[in-house]
């Protein structure tokens, strides 16, 4: 009796791993397919490091490490950006498979929901590593030494800030089921965020925007992205007050887990 | 046969079927049981008491205008929607609506293409097996089946989008087919299609469940189609209205339907008075015409016109009738015209 429980338990976790296969295979090989999803991707926040990063260059200075130029402080901002703008095409997505009838195949399929919404999240979230990796190519040009770079608390912070905002996207584009809608909810709720991150200016402690980015997940995002990519030579004040690793992966996981937990209610609903 | 007539017979569900539902097996040779099947939209009831058993290697049709419940039982079927109540049985076993062991032995075929039109239709069959967690070796194997059914075999790797409209709907089929399963759900199989592809898909579904004892269970709207299946439930606002062979369905309107046009839609009233003192007929209105049922129609047609006002009627016309008739005599309404969901 145990042996066949244990036999129908190892099926059906086989079943989901297969579901969760299916949609991460799928969502690899259509973005790789299309150069210039890829390209551009790339390309918008890259010309948005150059322009906003050589313009501002003249007025910013850090206090505590006046030598950081503006396109050095800015980059692991963008690098934040390019893995959101990825996680939005990437799940919005998800819109376009429910109403070409894609999803609808696979809801069918003998996999979980849960399954579906692990398996579209990690889809996701491994298109806007790849993403990321590929702007981290750019970093010897922000001044960065590859040589300083700490690659397990950088990728940990990249990683997890991609399934936190993957499954972000997902949850808001299953519930709203509307692309112009979930145009307007994520530009209002991550862009926010990813501003107001220390992604682009630093917020004092004690001052309100201290305060914001103190409570903003994605800031921590940018802080163990920040983290990562100087390791030892970390310049001073570059991070918000009271910011350690071991924070910064536990609100990261935080974020993940709520966002998961969102997902997979959104995705139970049978309407 | 008397078995097999026996075995499909209907679960005819009055207001006071009390029996406990799952108390009572299925009878032999019965694939799928759905018993009491209910839902509802806010204030709509979409499905209200539903309650028929799908033979073994049954081809069943679900006939009835948009909105009569017929797509919901699909997706109720399919998992894509929690029915408030009512039970399904798989082989006499009770099993949860939506749930896994259900879903692993249909295959579904929806209204609209479900195949990533970005990938290839053998990596689209590829993706399909690892969802039903077909091995490997034989996974290779079905897809080149799949495809040689579907007749892809040399437009096997080109993207879904550049294949035509009867390729896609043909690889739809092999793919919803792949894991071979024991039962087959077609939402509108033919919508769109031409003449010949239509006959074409049905010479398909047909030699698919001579080969394979498949069953079958499709919606439609349209009355020719439901006359090529087996047996035919009709359904309107979410209930049974009639369940059996089309022939025997057929059987319930009399001879002849005749069809009369008026000149003027003012004399409908009259003209349906007229005709059921002077020859006791049950006549009808229907979208603007006046439909009447009757044996020896073409006895009937000239001392019909003779005894109505001169030059009142534009038209009229006579068939053997269709399940489209058999629905409007058991509804009152027509077959093509949409149920009004909203105002029920």
């Amino acid at each position: 009796m145990t042996h066949a429980n244990a036999s129908l338990d190892d099926s059906i976790f086989a079943q989901e791993l297969a579901t969760i296969r299916v949609l991460v295979t799928r969502d690899l090989v259509r973005f790789f397919r299309e150069k210039t999803r890829v390209v551009g991707a790339l390309l918008q926040p890259l010309i948005f490091w150059l322009v906003i990063g050589s313009g501002m260059s003249s007025t910013f200075r850090l206090p505590g490490s006046e030598h950081v130029s503006y396109l050095e402080y800015f980059y692991p901002g963008v690098m934040i950006m390019v893995v959101l703008f990825t996680a939005i095409f990437t799940t919005m997505s998800v819109i376009e498979d429910r109403h070409s009838g894609f999803l609808q195949a696979v809801l069918v399929a003998p996999g979980s929901r849960v399954s579906v919404v692990l398996g579209k999240c990690l889809g996701s979230a491994a298109v806007a590593l790849s993403q990321g990796t590929l702007f981290l190519l750019l970093a010897p040009l922000a001044g960065f030494r590859l040589g300083d770079i700490l690659w397990l608390p950088l990728l940990s912070g990249l990683v997890l800030t991609c399934l936190a905002l993957c499954t972000v996207g997902f949850a808001v584009a299953w519930w709203l089921d509307s692309t112009a809608g979930y145009h307007v909810v994520m530009s209002l709720l991550l862009l926010p965020l990813w501003i107001l991150s220390g992604a682009m200016f630093p917020g004092r402690a004690g001052t309100w925007l201290g305060a914001i980015v103190s409570a903003n997940p994605m800031s921590y995002a940018v802080s163990s992205v920040r983290r990562g990519l100087y390791g030892a030579s970390l310049p001073a004040g570059m991070l918000p007050a009271g910011r350690s690793p071991w924070l910064e992966v536990l609100v990261l996981l935080g974020f993940v887990v709520a966002a998961t937990l969102a997902a997979v209610n959104v995705c139970q609903r049978r309407r | 046969m008397a078995d097999a007539v026996l075995d499909s017979e209907v679960v005819s569900r009055p207001a006071s079927y009390a029996a406990p539902v799952s108390g009572f097996a299925p009878a032999r040779g019965t694939l799928l049981e759905i018993a009491d099947l209910s839902h509802t939209f806010g204030h709509v009831r979409v499905l209200d008491g539903l309650s028929l058993r799908l033979a073994r290697g049954e081809i069943f049709g679900l006939l009835g205008p948009n909105g009569c419940g017929k797509s919901t039982t699909l997706r109720v079927l399919t998992g894509l929607l929690l029915p408030d109540a009512g039970e399904l049985f798989l082989s006499g076993k009770s099993v949860a609506p939506g749930g896994r062991e259900l879903r692993k032995r249909i295959g579904v075929v929806f209204q609209s293409s479900s195949l990533d039109q970005r990938l290839s239709a053998r990596e689209n069959l590829g993706l399909f097996a690892t969802l039903q967690r077909l091995p490997a070796a034989s996974a290779k194997l079905r897809i080149a089946d799949a495809l040689e059914f579907a007749q892809l075999q040399e437009r096997a790797d080109d993207p879904v989008t550049q294949l035509s409209g009867g390729m896609k709907r043909r690889l739809e089929l092999a793919r919803a087919l792949l894991h071979e399963p024991a039962l087959l759900l077609l939402d509108e199989p033919t919508t769109g299609l031409d003449e010949p592809s239509f006959r074409r898909t049905w010479q398909r579904i047909v030699g698919l469940r001579e080969r394979t004892q498949l069953s079958v269970l499709l919606t439609t709207h349209r009355a020719d189609e439901a006359a090529r299946c087996d047996r035919v439930a009709i359904m309107d606002r979410g209930r049974c209205m009639a369940l059996d062979t089309p022939e025997a369905l057929i059987a319930q309107v009399a001879g002849d339907v005749l069809t009369l046009e008026l000149r003027a839609l003012d004399d409908l009233p009259t003209t349906l008075e007229t005709l059921r003192r002077l020859f006791a007929l049950e006549a009808r209105e229907l979208a603007g015409k006046v439909v009447v049922e009757c044996e020896r129609g073409h006895e009937l047609i000239p001392r019909l016109v003779e005894a109505l006002p001169p030059g009142s009627v534009r038209s009229l016309s006579m068939h053997r009738p269709t399940l489209a008739d058999v629905f409007v005599k058991l509804t009152g309404r027509s077959l093509g015209t949409d149920t009004d969901v909203a105002g029920v």
